[in-house]
């Protein structure tokens, strides 16, 4: 436990982040560049929190009275979150002139957005936790509805307000239940007598409600009705943010809650939940996903699935499955926003280009291009050796570990039927005559994302022990 | 002084609650609908001050300030939402807002 000064000294990232978004507001009200400075701001931001947190990963601490761990687990989400945001940056600098969403607050929503989903990666409170998620999810409904004259904008955004606050309303009222009956809002507190807390009927009850409007957050089975709708009408870099880090700041929370419980060696009592969900998200999100032809849709089909398959870890319950679903995570986060860039070059001005009839024969516009598309659906498909596949081997064999080879072989056939659909945005992109014709834009800053993304796809799965490592010895 | 058992409280705020979650699924005016979720976290409110109150504990006091802080700022964004939507369509009954379908 280090000494109390030297507490402040720990959060280092976060302070800069948030001395960051003060500075950001500061250049948008008295310079008239801000839309030309804070790209670059918000990138350098970015890069500095996310590997000054991922240099200081040794230093794991818990410190405010147990009410924030740092370094370790945090440090690795923080990189994760930090890294995702960057490549969004890089990737809408271009994007959001064209979308018309060019304004100097979509840099500072982004940054927001990503220190709640710092406090949520740290926090072992679940005061924290709630000020972490409130601040992600806000920052969110504006994003998703950034361009008020557009109705799919306007749509998407109350959508996913409504519902978004709906979880909430259910997570507030469980910690409420929680606390009243544990006397405490410490995640440690509470999960020390679990077992005896657990006779408790308005326990239980508080408990689900957590759970279910944490379900909301992840996007899972039966409680994605907002996903696809809202994917679809947001703005394509805001997709590509909400799917990947939003739903990698949930999933951290899930992987606080269940892991404190199993350093306590409380019996996986939540087993049963999470396989209902895995199963349900992994079947329902890759058998609709077969149906759709726009694109932005299929992708938040299969990030439903995705979601399905880390729950699978969830449900296995053992150190390595979550170690399994933190690697599944950075995978996941670099191979969507991958694809979700190279849809955000072809979807032309006003949305018109999101169909797969408009990916035929992409080939011969950019062999740059189709090949990157081609690597980010083989990924997503989980097929070696690109990192999704060996995210999904690690949480399998957690799931195996746990006596539960009967959630895997749910997940495998899942996957099976998934290859399908990522396959064939594959074959139109090489081997269906082009039908329309179309200019790709030239972005440096799409380009320079996709091609960071897709390195980072191979090498993690070229080499995914040397991360694997790092992750299991960081979660405990 | 005769104190109200503690019971009658959490009663009265999980029906608090029920009210709102069944309003969130009924009624169709979005303005109704997040007057709803309001109530949702109100209800959660009266639980944490009743719990509060009878541990003798001043964690649940403080937590509800944050609830709070948290729904004003849900209600400035949500309200501008909804205006947004008013301006392009005219109409906030979320029947009516059905671009994306399946």
């Amino acid at each position: 436990m280090p000494a109390n000064n030297y507490e402040y000294f720990l959060l280092l990232p976060h302070i800069v982040l948030s001395v960051g978004i003060v500075l950001s507001i500061l250049i948008e009200i008295f310079t008239r560049k801000g839309k030309e400075v804070l790209p670059w701001f918000s990138s350098l931001l970015f890069l500095f929190v996310g590997f000054y947190s991922i240099i200081n990963i040794d230093k794991n601490f818990f410190i405010f009275g147990g009410m924030v761990e740092v370094g370790g687990r945090a440090s690795i989400f923080n990189f994760i979150f930090n890294i995702a945001a960057l490549l969004t940056v890089l990737a809408s600098t271009d994007y959001i002139k064209k979308y018309g969403i060019n304004y100097s607050e979509y840099y500072i929503l982004i940054q927001s957005s990503v220190l709640g989903m710092m406090v949520m990666a740290m926090a072992h409170d679940i005061l924290v936790i709630f000020m972490g998620l409130e601040l992600m999810s806000i920052c969110f409904y504006i994003l998703a509805g950034l361009n008020r004259k557009r109705s799919s904008n306007n749509e998407a955004s109350l959508k996913y307000f409504l519902l978004g606050s709906f979880a909430t309303g259910f997570i507030v009222y469980g910690i409420a239940l929680v606390y009243g009956t544990t006397g405490s809002t410490s995640i440690q507190n509470i999960f020390e007598n679990f077992m005896q807390y657990f006779n408790n009927i308005l326990f239980i009850v508080g408990m689900l409600l957590l759970l279910i409007g944490f379900s909301f957050k992840i996007a899972a089975v039966p409680f994605h009705m907002w996903v696809p709708d809202v994917y679809q009408g947001s703005a394509t870099s805001v997709t590509g943010l909400m799917s990947t880090a939003g739903k990698a700041a949930a999933f951290s929370v899930l992987l606080i809650l269940l892991g404190t419980s199993l350093s306590y060696s409380s019996p996986i009592v939540f087993r049963n939940y999470f396989s209902v969900i895995a199963v349900l998200s992994t079947l329902v999100g890759s058998i609709i996903a077969i149906a759709q032809t726009n694109l932005k849709r299929m992708l938040a089909y299969s990030s439903i699935a995705h979601a399905g398959y880390m729950a699978i870890g969830l449900a296995a319950g053992n150190n390595y499955s979550f170690a399994g679903i933190t690697f599944y995570l950075a995978a996941y986060v670099f191979m969507n926003i991958g694809a979700f860039t190279i849809i955000s070059l072809i979807e032309g001005k006003d949305e018109t280009r999101l169909t797969l009839n408009s990916y035929a024969g992409l080939n011969k516009k950019s062999p740059f291009l189709a090949a990157m598309m081609s690597l980010f659906m083989f990924a997503l498909a989980g097929i070696p050796p690109m990192a999704g596949f060996f995210g999904k081997y690690y949480v399998f064999f957690g799931a195996i570990k746990s006596d539960l080879t009967w959630l895997a072989i749910v997940g495998v056939l899942s996957s099976l039927i998934s290859v399908y659909f990522y396959l064939r945005v594959v074959v139109y992109v090489y081997f269906m005559n082009e039908n329309e014709q179309f200019e790709i834009e030239k972005s440096v800053g799409s380009n320079l994302a996709i091609s960071l993304t897709g390195l980072l796809v191979l090498l993690f799965g070229i080499f995914p022990d040397s991360l694997m490592n790092l992750i299991v010895n960081f979660i405990k | 002084m005769l104190q109200v058992p503690m019971e009658y409280y959490l009663i009265l705020s999980a029906f608090m609650f029920t009210v709102g979650v069944a309003g969130v699924l009924i009624r169709r005016n979005a303005i109704v609908v997040f007057m709803s979720i309001e109530l949702m976290l109100n209800s959660a409110n009266l639980t944490f001050i009743t719990f509060s109150s009878y541990l003798g504990n001043s964690i649940g006091q403080i937590f509800v300030f944050f609830v709070m802080t948290v729904a004003a700022a849900e209600a400035a964004v949500g309200l501008a939402i909804i205006i947004a939507i008013f301006r392009n369509k005219l109409s906030v009954n979320i029947d009516e807002i059905n671009i994306f379908k399946w």
